[in-house]
């Protein structure tokens, strides 16, 4: 920049000046924050798919290629239309075989500290919640956060009964119980020391499977056509 | 502009890097941003994330208002500098999610809350409006570095202490009770407070 014209500090600058200064740094900025925006979308795009990926591999262990589904208003399956974010998205995971392992469930709800925000398994063939994790959350490290890293906990999402009755609804609501007192397989160990977090987990996998797996349970009934298209 | 190498400078100009890392040290001496210093130190890497990324809001900000110096009116400066501020803020963010979605997840809002971090504020109004380009830079460097310097300091501190690791990776044998107050807000004082006490003894111990 070469500006030639010195400001007296005393006179004061004309209005004209001024705007002139915000506006031009305001488009400069904006010429910025675009470029960097796009020439880093697509890497920060791929990052969280992978991500996503990886946490799917982990709730349906086998799974080797997956697929995003779209839970209709009509409670049916079907591929999600793009760019549609109002949708619930649920993830098939298909082993080396291309046989269904099950259905990877994104769910959400209050723990101690802030929104907890977890994935986990399903497999309408045994009926069972086959895996567990968290994507997000922020509970008290050491405490809540054990959660996420007390493996006699997470062995409590290895087998967790899920069934349906006759009417096609869940005839146990999953519940966290204080811990070493899991004598159900719908319950859930909890963990002393982390009851609130264990709870809200209990919970929040309780609040979803009664919604999502009968759905996912009928889909699979009526025999999931797998679609080639990658979303 | 081309960057001057310190060893080129005249001796005052190397001051000017000099004086951030220890002297005038931003966290240890200045006690200035606190905030991201005591809420991300949890780990060496969150706070070798957080020093950086803030070294590199401070260095382009401070680049360019000493660029635009001229041109900005005195009215509208503050208004001038934080658009400056932010937008570097705002690349430093997108960037920071390109590395590694993780690392952005566990610096959480306190990325964007480097717009507001008085330090670079303070640089941009008391250094970098006054000064030419070159030594602006020297002086952005010196500052954003020792703050990182800082950071690290307590993040190190903290994760040994709190987590029983070091960048991830584990430094006592399995039964480690890990001092788990560390890592929480209250751990991030209890270590700035000894820092804070471990430099002014030596620099008390240097006065003498």
């Amino acid at each position: 920049m070469s500006e030639t014209t010195t400001i007296k500090t005393q006179k004061p600058a004309s209005s004209n000046k001024m705007l002139f200064a915000m506006g031009g740094i305001g488009i400069i900025s904006a010429l910025l924050i675009v470029m960097t925006f796009e020439l880093t979308k697509p890497r920060i795009e791929q990052l969280k798919a992978e991500a996503l990926e990886k946490a799917i591999f982990e709730v349906l262990p086998g799974t080797v290629r997956t697929q995003a589904m779209a839970i209709t208003p009509e409670q049916t399956l079907a591929a999600p239309k793009a760019g549609d974010a109002s949708e619930t998205l649920v993830y098939a995971g298909f082993d080396a075989n291309e046989a269904l392992v099950g259905y990877a469930v994104e769910a959400a709800g209050q723990g101690y500290a802030d929104i907890i925000r977890i994935l986990y398994g399903y497999d309408p063939a045994s009926e069972t919640i086959i895996g567990f994790r968290v994507l997000e959350s922020k509970e008290t490290p050491g405490l809540g956060d054990k959660i996420e890293k007390e493996q006699r906990f997470l062995d409590n999402f290895k087998a967790l009964d899920v069934s349906l009755d006759e009417q096609g609804a869940i005839r146990n609501t999953v519940i966290t119980v204080k811990q070493g007192e899991k004598v159900n397989a719908w319950e859930v160990d909890g963990i002393s020391g982390a009851t609130i977090s264990s709870r809200a987990i209990g919970d929040i996998i309780g609040r979803s499977s009664k919604e999502i797996v009968p759905v996912l349970h009928g889909a699979n009934e009526q025999e999931v056509t797998s679609q080639d298209d990658k979303q | 502009m081309t960057k001057n190498p310190p060893k080129t400078e005249t001796p005052k100009s190397t001051d000017e890097f000099i004086k951030g890392l220890w002297r005038d040290n931003p966290v240890f001496v200045q006690v200035l941003g606190m905030c991201p210093v005591l809420a991300v130190s949890n780990t060496a890497v969150n706070a070798l994330a957080m020093g950086l990324a803030t070294a590199f809001v401070l260095l382009m900000s401070n680049i360019l208002v000493s660029m635009l110096r001229k041109f900005i009116p005195k009215q509208v400066r503050i208004a001038s500098y934080i658009l400056i501020i932010a937008t570097f803020v705002t690349l430093t963010d997108y960037a920071i999610q390109a590395i590694s979605v993780e690392l952005h997840k566990s610096l959480g809002a306190f990325i964007s809350l480097i717009v507001v971090n008085c330090l670079i504020l303070s640089r941009a109004e008391a250094f970098a409006s006054k000064n030419t380009i070159g030594r602006s830079m020297l002086d952005a460097l010196g500052m954003g570095l020792g703050f990182t310097f800082a950071l690290f300091c307590l993040g190190a501190v903290r994760e040994v202490l709190g987590n029983g690791s070091i960048f991830g990776a584990m430094l006592f044998p399995e039964g480690f009770q890990s001092w788990i107050v560390m890592i929480l807000p209250a751990g991030g004082f209890f270590t700035l407070a000894l820092w804070l006490l471990v430099i002014n003894a030596l620099q008390t111990k240097k006065a003498n």
